[in-house]
């Protein structure tokens, strides 16, 4: 978009000076989220571009580093471990949230915003803490070293996210609904699951999709409770990262990306398809 | 929608059921296993050669290998927690001499239940002098934090001893030192002229503490801090740094498997000792000992010598150490053992009372 | 359906008077909502409270004398802590060390002095150790001569400080204090002093990060409410991207574009800035830890800010504009202040996610870019010190929460949006 027509000498300046400022600050945001992209087909063991990449040499690019990934089984138990883990979790949280999000909604609700602050704690309190405050605990009673110990702490830090989405969309909920359907001789469950639930399934689903990243995620809570049999992805990344560099993380960096990319999409379609269906946005 | 509700559920049952099944994989060994837990990498691996497979063919008895990164912190949480499942462990002797004071582990009778020597030599009198330093412990190796240097960092010139680490006119460099007090301070006495005998003295009293800091201050500013063992040679590799301390193995596996051009120093090594200990609430104990005694018979502890560069801890098995079972090279010029005139033993009691305090002291001098 | 009365009183469809059934219908919402409610806040009563409130009570806990050395503890409960004390203690002392090395777990409370002073370990191990050859008294020269600690007065003074349940030793330690010799709080010597430049360089690095986000947020922010939504949808994506990557791959990314054979360094020696052998250390200091923090946390800057300046209309500045305003004033006095709400929320939020952060710091902060959190990290698994752990983790967590207040004063628990 060029500058308004009337823009004088000063303005225009101002107004693609603004712009590059602005270009800078995304391209800070973008750039190394890209450059591990390439870099991960590196055919050399090294961190940077070399003389052959830039030349766009074919040579100068394998898939090295992703068979590495594929045939280690210490890389594939921690996906395995991963996607255990967040499920678990994902599900655990998603129920519990939900209900809870359905009793907070409600105007009678006693206490209301002291159970608010109580149930979203564990987003807000440092994750070193956390961690530190489940390592001690959850030795105490057995729980560290298990897959259950990690599975329980990734679903206490993931449902503030599922409390605070399905809260949101109850906000926008209209109540009459639920009336009407008591008024038609609809049973509490067929209310729920044949008018609340489809209303409130798009906060559903993105509390969950929070639910899911914050455990696939998270390696604080990960770095002290589990022990070796239950390392995830950032916890293996994190000891690569800190005893031998090599660009097989970059490639599961890269397949990070991807599944970052996708669960962004879906997000954004749920956004739009909630809206939609409130009748807020016509598109 | 619900489609995708479908594909969730679904995934959450199987990811319960083989919850259910993975949860009881990682309970205590069942009776007939063994839990034996160590540093992992290449010294895992030639403790599985070397110990774990021969003892499985001889007793039909199956070990699960664990790794761990050292310190006591899961040992003491599963010992409080009273759900002990490590049941052989692999630490140093100063993590042994903690755990078996504040009653983690179980006290061993090393001439009653461990085995000879080939020749009739009690137990105790058979491995090498120093290195029974406690109760609960079995040495197997021996090892040492020792310098490595670039050869070719300084043309013609070769340092001879700790004094050349803190000489950054003779040969300017970056060094790369442990980030921790332990061994630093150490070298640091040494290096101003103190003798190997009388380091721990002068570092029991606060000038001696002083003197040691200070001259660690000369160099601070040439210092790269390293935290894992494996990143030493890896910095001297990409030429970061000129020298380097880490563990004797690390630095052999450069040279030896990498062809680095590194050399070692000797002069200075601080050896220390590594052994198992058994947990004393283990579920599994009689097995647990039995596997302790045949892991650390004369030829156990020499067959892993075929496998890394680590001194056995017996005197009888130092004459069977042989060649590397895949490079061929004679591994005996490789054993610290072989230098351990040039070196000294870490003191294990004094910084089992002055770490907290040292370590401290540490963190502050580096954030000054 | 409420149109029935009897004798004055509103009756509902079944009789019974309105206002006991209306009661009745919402007590029975209540106790609906409350079912709904209670089991997550069982769970997170379970699984996250009770171990904070678990860490908190380890940092006060000092059970370790006491339990361990019950007989000492009584005998010491009149000692005037003068001058050494009589034989009683000492037969005490004797009769604890002799059970304890029995039951092999004087090593706990020699660990536990240890945290006092320098050296109790080893005293107190050894003595136990010894303690089985005594066969009887007098003992009280025979366990001077044991060790020669027994002898010091500051010896008896420590343990019988903490034959007490309780201790603030732990919160001492944790702010660079200590007691002396005579049992006085003094502060901690200068060379051992660690804890509190630690929480001030967390509480300054958290501050210049977030001053640099706000710096880097404001421009994009106001490019993305201002452009037309085809526009600013797409450009949404530059900073919702890195807000949904794994933290872990963030930093890899640094540690990549950073590191002296990194991609920025090869730049900057391809266009001559740097030569090749001065290639700039960008990593394990300072410089990368704010580098990599001001990525990781912008996006948590630009989406409050950016959902409070959506709001704003653009007639506002087109009305001072027209009504003569220099652009620059009109922006300063009519936009600025009223974005001052999300800079304000998007401040707090981004300072308090900072000053907890520890993997980034761990990873690309070298020694110069550790902050509180490494400790506590130090203090959990290397050290064991769990005492200590967790007085720095309630610290954190107070300052945490004394912020978060904050937050909720300006903007409101409710009002927090995600994504």
């Amino acid at each position: 978009m060029p500058p308004p027509a009337y823009a004088g000498p000063v303005e225009t300046t101002w107004y693609y000076g603004f712009r590059l400022i602005c270009a800078f600050i995304f391209i800070f945001l973008i750039t190394p989220i890209l450059i591990i992209v390439p870099l991960s087909f590196n055919v050399e063991p090294y961190f940077t571009f070399t003389q052959g990449m830039l030349a766009f040499d074919p040579d100068a690019y394998s898939l090295r580093w992703y068979e590495d990934f594929i045939s280690n089984t210490q890389w594939t138990h921690s996906v395995q471990n991963s996607f255990i883990i967040a499920i678990a979790a994902t599900v655990l949280a998603t129920v519990l949230g939900t209900l809870a999000a359905l009793g907070l909604s409600n105007a009678n609700m006693p206490y209301r915003a002291l159970t608010m602050g109580l149930l979203i704690s564990p987003m807000i309190v440092p994750l070193i803490i956390s961690a530190a405050g489940m390592y001690f605990f959850y030795s105490n009673i057995g729980l560290d070293q298990t897959y259950l110990g990690i599975i329980l702490a990734h679903t206490a830090l993931g449902t503030p996210f599922v409390v605070i989405t399905v809260t949101a969309t109850l906000v926008g909920f209209d109540h009459s609904l639920t009336r009407a359907s008591a008024n038609l001789g609809a049973g509490p469950t067929t209310t729920f699951f044949k008018i609340t639930m489809p209303l409130i399934l798009p906060g559903v689903i993105s509390g969950a999709l929070f639910a899911f990243i914050t455990s696939f995620d998270e390696v604080v809570v990960v770095l002290f409770l589990a022990g070796f049999e239950q390392r995830t992805i950032p916890r293996q990344m994190w000891s690569g990262i800190r005893e031998q560099i090599s660009p097989t993380i970059l490639a599961v960096a890269t397949i990070l990306v991807m599944i970052s990319i996708a669960l962004l999409a879906t997000l954004e379609l749920l956004r739009r398809r909630g809206e939609r269906m409130r009748g807020i946005s016509p598109g | 929608m619900k489609k995708i509700l479908k594909t969730t559920l679904g995934s959450a049952a199987i990811a319960i059921a083989s919850l259910a099944i993975s949860g009881i994989a990682t309970s205590a060994a069942q009776a007939g296993e063994l839990n034996v837990v160590s540093w992992g990498g290449a010294y895992t691996a030639s403790q599985m050669k070397a110990y774990h497979k021969p003892y499985t063919s001889k007793t039909g008895t199956k070990i699960n290998s664990i790794d761990y990164s050292g310190g006591l912190a899961e040992m003491r949480a599963q010992t409080e927690a009273n759900n002990v499942t490590w049941d052989v462990v692999d630490v140093v002797i100063s993590d042994a001499i903690t755990g078996c004071d504040e009653g983690m582990f179980r006290p061993i009778d090393i001439d009653k239940e461990m085995a000879k020597a080939p020749d009739g030599t009690p137990a105790s009198k058979d491995f090498l002098d120093g290195t029974l330093q406690s109760e609960c412990f079995v040495p197997l190796i021996i090892y040492s934090t020792v310098f490595a240097y670039r050869s070719d960092a300084w043309s013609g010139k070769k340092p001879t001893s700790i004094n050349d680490v803190f000489d950054l006119k003779k040969f300017p460099g970056k060094r790369a030192l442990q980030k921790s007090p332990v061994n630093n301070l150490e070298w640091a006495l040494l290096a101003d002229g103190v003798p190997l005998a009388k380091i721990y003295d002068v570092l029991d009293t606060d000038e001696g503490k002083d003197r040691a800091f200070a001259k660690l201050d000369t160099i601070k500013e040439n210092v790269i801090w390293w935290t894992e063992g494996a990143i030493p040679p890896q910095l001297l590799a990409d030429k970061e740094a000129v020298f380097g301390t880490g563990y004797n193995g690390r630095w052999f596996s450069a040279i030896a498997e990498e062809k680095q051009p590194f050399s070692m120093l000797w002069s200075g090594q601080v050896l220390d000792i590594d052994g198992y200990v058994v947990s004393a609430k283990s579920k599994n104990l009689d097995e647990a000992m039995k596997f302790l005694k045949f892991a650390t018979d004369t030829q156990r502890l020499a067959d892993q010598a075929k496998y890394i560069s680590y001194g056995p801890a017996r005197k009888s098995s130092g004459p069977m150490v042989s060649k590397h079972a895949e490079l061929g090279i004679d591994m005996a010029p490789h054993m610290p053992t072989a230098y351990a005139d040039q070196g000294f033993l870490t003191n294990f009691k004094w910084w089992a009372d002055n770490a907290d305090e040292m370590k401290e002291r540490f963190a502050a001098w580096l954030l000054q | 359906m409420t149109d029935q009365t009897a004798g004055g009183v509103v009756l509902a469809a079944d009789g019974t008077p309105l206002k006991a059934s209306l009661n009745r219908a919402l007590r029975k919402s209540r106790i609906r909502a409350l079912l709904l409610v209670a089991p997550l806040l069982l769970f997170i009563l379970f699984s996250f409270l009770i171990p904070i409130f678990d860490m908190m009570f380890r940092s006060v806990d000092n059970w370790h004398v006491g339990t361990l050395m019950p007989k000492t503890s009584a005998a010491l409960a009149d000692w005037d802590g003068k001058a050494l004390p009589e034989e009683p203690v000492f037969a005490a002392l004797v009769a604890d060390l002799q059970a304890g090395a029995k039951s092999r777990e004087i090593g706990k409370v020699g660990r536990r002095l240890n945290y006092e002073k320098s050296g109790m370990r080893s005293m107190v191990v050894s003595s136990a150790r010894k303690s089985k050859r005594l066969k009887n008294g007098p003992y009280k020269a025979k366990v001077l001569k044991m060790h020669k600690k027994w002898r010091d007065l500051e010896t008896w003074t420590v343990i019988k400080r903490n034959t007490a349940p309780y201790t603030i030793g732990y919160y001492l330690n944790a702010v660079d204090m200590k007691y002396d010799k005579n049992g006085d709080i003094v502060m901690q010597n200068k060379n051992r002093r660690i804890y509190g430049k630690l929480f001030l360089r967390t509480f300054a690095i958290s501050l210049a990060i977030t001053v640099i986000c706000v710096i880097l947020a404001y421009p994009i922010s106001f490019l993305l409410a201002t452009l037309p939504l085809r526009y600013s949808n797409l450009l949404m994506i530059f900073v919702l991207l890195p807000f949904w990557t794994s933290l872990l791959v963030r930093t890899t990314a640094w540690i990549a574009m950073l590191q002296s054979q990194g991609v920025l360094n090869d730049l900057f020696v391809f266009f001559g800035f740097v030569a090749e052998e001065n290639r700039l250390q960008l990593i394990h200091n300072l410089t990368g830890t704010i580098i990599a923090m001001t990525h990781i946390l912008l996006p948590f800057m630009v989406l409050p800010l950016y959902s409070v300046m959506k709001t704003i209309p653009p007639t506002y500045m087109r009305a001072a504009l027209s009504l003569g305003a220099n652009p620059v004033v009109a922006f300063v006095r009519i936009y600025m202040p009223l974005t001052l709400a999300g800079i304000g929320a998007g401040s707090i939020l981004v300072f308090i996610l900072s000053i907890g952060y520890y993997i980034t710091p761990a990873l690309v902060g070298g020694t110069g870019g550790t902050l509180i959190s490494n400790q506590i990290a130090y203090h959990m698994q290397s050290s064991l010190n769990w005492g200590l752990a967790g007085a720095l983790g309630a610290i954190l967590l107070f300052s945490v929460l004394g912020f978060y207040l904050l937050y909720n004063k300006i903007v409101g628990i409710d009002n927090m949006k995600l994504g």
